[in-house]
């Protein structure tokens, strides 16, 4: 069984880790962006968020004042068992969601949408969002990730068909790159996942954790899928606008797509932006009281991208 | 590549001061520094509450902002980062606070149009400065000295309250308009324009159209 307790100190640690800490993915590809950048102001932007990263870790601080909207993927191994159930780790994230935010401390962004309320602790109604996944390798474990992506822009959904094609999806790429890169409301140069299909709110999760749950460098293990995650990768920086929307070649550190099956007549697309501020952090807790710390959330397994009824070893040997 | 200028600016700028800033220098800021945002705008100027501050003697320096940061049990702050909040949805206070307010820097995210500098920037001899990223929020929470004061936190929220913070250095911002109404975004926006043609080849417009939309991209969805 695992700790309760474990679980929701390994949580607050996590809050604070991914309020301050780049992951370091993402600083790689940031370094490797700024190093080609020639755009005078859109340079000095990259040189400033660099220097931005260093400061939040010697200073304990969190990288940005807008602590975007926490929130949680859980993601437990077919043989794990919680002490206290479901209900007791839902308790523990966010009382972890509430402590990191006067401790760390985190602007609390969490309102009412109507009332504007505001517990001045980033918990209330449906917030912070918990989601799960589970995994057939075996083993007493739960793998904790905490995002915290930014809440209001470079994000974006449409409807389209099977004959709006690659030129379709090209364009809302761009569409969306060209209006929220304006002004560096993005906050780019960002990840950029894309959804392709599910359905309507699926479609919007897929590309959401695309964008939020792969690293940097990470391919599509569909080869035609990888070549469009680097097409679109180049794409977004041969526009011309680099940070803060001046003139540059800084808007994506990578682009990452997840697909889904959808509706025969449709090809459902979203595109999100994660910012200058990727936060990220993760931590696979054991029974046995172990905590591995990492950064990468290696959500997309296999399994979670399987086409098949049903599931075994053979299909895990076949998928790589 | 040239590197932009780098300048230090009081929160409570001479005219002069301001007239010699150009669009893009990199200005630190030293003095006392309020936000304000879209709840202390309403409660200011639609429900016509006293501000609790003496402006612009004490700052002129209105930022759109709620940074990262607590209140103790013993009636202290915690302060960490402080990032700005996107400006371009505060038009239609922005004139009518500078004429309560006398701010003559209003410092956010990513500008307003030129259309707002010239029609409330300009008469109240004000600019914009943008925060730089986005954001450093880090790098900014650095140059906060003190928190002097905060209020309206228990009407509004700790989100939302006006935060009072002495500032040393503060900084970078990049200037975004000057005393003219000249505006360095759309200044950008207008240099990468002609280029989006050449990325749009190969691309082809949905074929289920939205209301509002529009294909012209120089518009901006602000």
């Amino acid at each position: 069984m695992i700790s309760i307790d474990l679980i929701q100190s390994t949580a607050e640690t996590l809050m604070d880790k991914a309020a301050i800490e780049i992951p370091q993915d993402y600083l790689d590809g940031l370094r490797a962006t700024a190093a080609v950048e020639d755009g005078d102001l859109s340079s000095f932007v990259l040189q400033a968020m660099l220097e931005n990263y260093e400061a939040a870790k010697e200073d304990r601080r969190a990288m940005c004042g807008d602590t975007g909207c926490p929130r949680w993927y859980v993601k437990m191994g077919n043989e794990a068992v919680v002490e206290g159930g479901p209900v007791a780790l839902e308790t523990a994230l966010r009382q972890a969601t509430a402590s990191a935010t006067n401790g760390v401390p985190l602007r609390p962004n969490r309102v009412h949408p109507l009332w504007r309320t505001d517990h001045d602790n980033n918990v209330g109604i449906g917030a912070p969002e918990i989601e799960y996944g589970f995994e057939p390798e075996p083993g007493q474990w739960i793998d904790l990730t905490t995002v915290h992506k930014g809440g209001l822009f470079g994000t974006d959904y449409r409807m389209l068909f099977p004959s709006d094609g690659i030129e379709g999806i090209r364009r809302f790429f761009l569409d969306s790159l060209v209006a929220f890169g304006k002004r560096g409301l993005a906050c780019q140069p960002a990840i950029i996942g894309i959804g392709l299909g599910g359905s309507k709110d699926t479609c919007m999760v897929l590309g959401k954790r695309a964008a939020c749950l792969r690293t940097v460098g990470d391919r599509n293990p569909d080869p035609e899928i990888a070549k469009l995650e680097e097409e679109f990768k180049e794409l977004g920086n041969s526009i011309g606008m680099g940070a803060m929307g001046f003139v540059g070649k800084s808007m994506v550190i990578d682009c990452h797509i997840e697909v889904g099956y959808c509706h025969t007549g449709g090809m459902q697309m979203s595109v999100h932006a994660f910012c200058l501020s990727s936060r990220r952090a993760v931590a696979r807790i054991w029974a046995d009281g172990r905590v591995e710390h990492r950064t990468d959330p290696d959500w997309f397994t296999p399994y979670q991208r399987r086409e098949t009824v049903g599931w075994s070893e053979a299909h895990l040997e076949a998928a790589e | 590549m040239s590197a932009p200028r780098k300048i230090a600016l009081s929160t409570t700028p001479t005219p002069e001061a301001l007239a010699a800033l150009r669009l893009g220098d990199v200005v630190y800021l030293d003095g006392t520094i309020y936000t304000a945002r879209e709840g202390v705008y309403m409660r200011a100027l639609e429900k016509n509450a006293n501000i609790p501050m003496e402006l612009p003697a004490e700052s002129a320096a209105n930022f759109h902002c709620s940074p990262a940061a607590s209140i103790n049990d013993d009636g202290t702050f915690t302060l960490g980062a402080v990032t700005a909040t996107a400006s371009f949805r505060f038009a239609k206070w922005i004139g009518p606070w500078m004429e309560r307010s006398g701010a003559k820097l209003i410092i956010g995210k990513g500008g307003m149009s030129s259309a707002d500098y010239k029609r409330d920037f300009v008469p109240n001899g004000a600019i914009y400065l943008t925060t730089v990223g986005y954001g450093t929020g880090a790098l900014l929470g650095r140059g906060v000295q003190s928190v002097k004061a905060v209020h309206w936190n228990e009407e509004l929220g700790l989100a939302q309250a006006m935060w009072v913070l002495e500032c040393s250095g503060m900084g970078p911002f990049i200037v975004a308009s000057d005393l003219k109404g000249n505006c360095l975004f759309e200044r950008e926006n207008a240099k990468i324009a002609p280029g989006l043609a050449a990325a749009y080849e190969g691309t082809r417009p949905a074929v289920l159209k939205r209301y509002g939309e529009t294909d012209d991209r120089t518009d901006e969805v602000i």
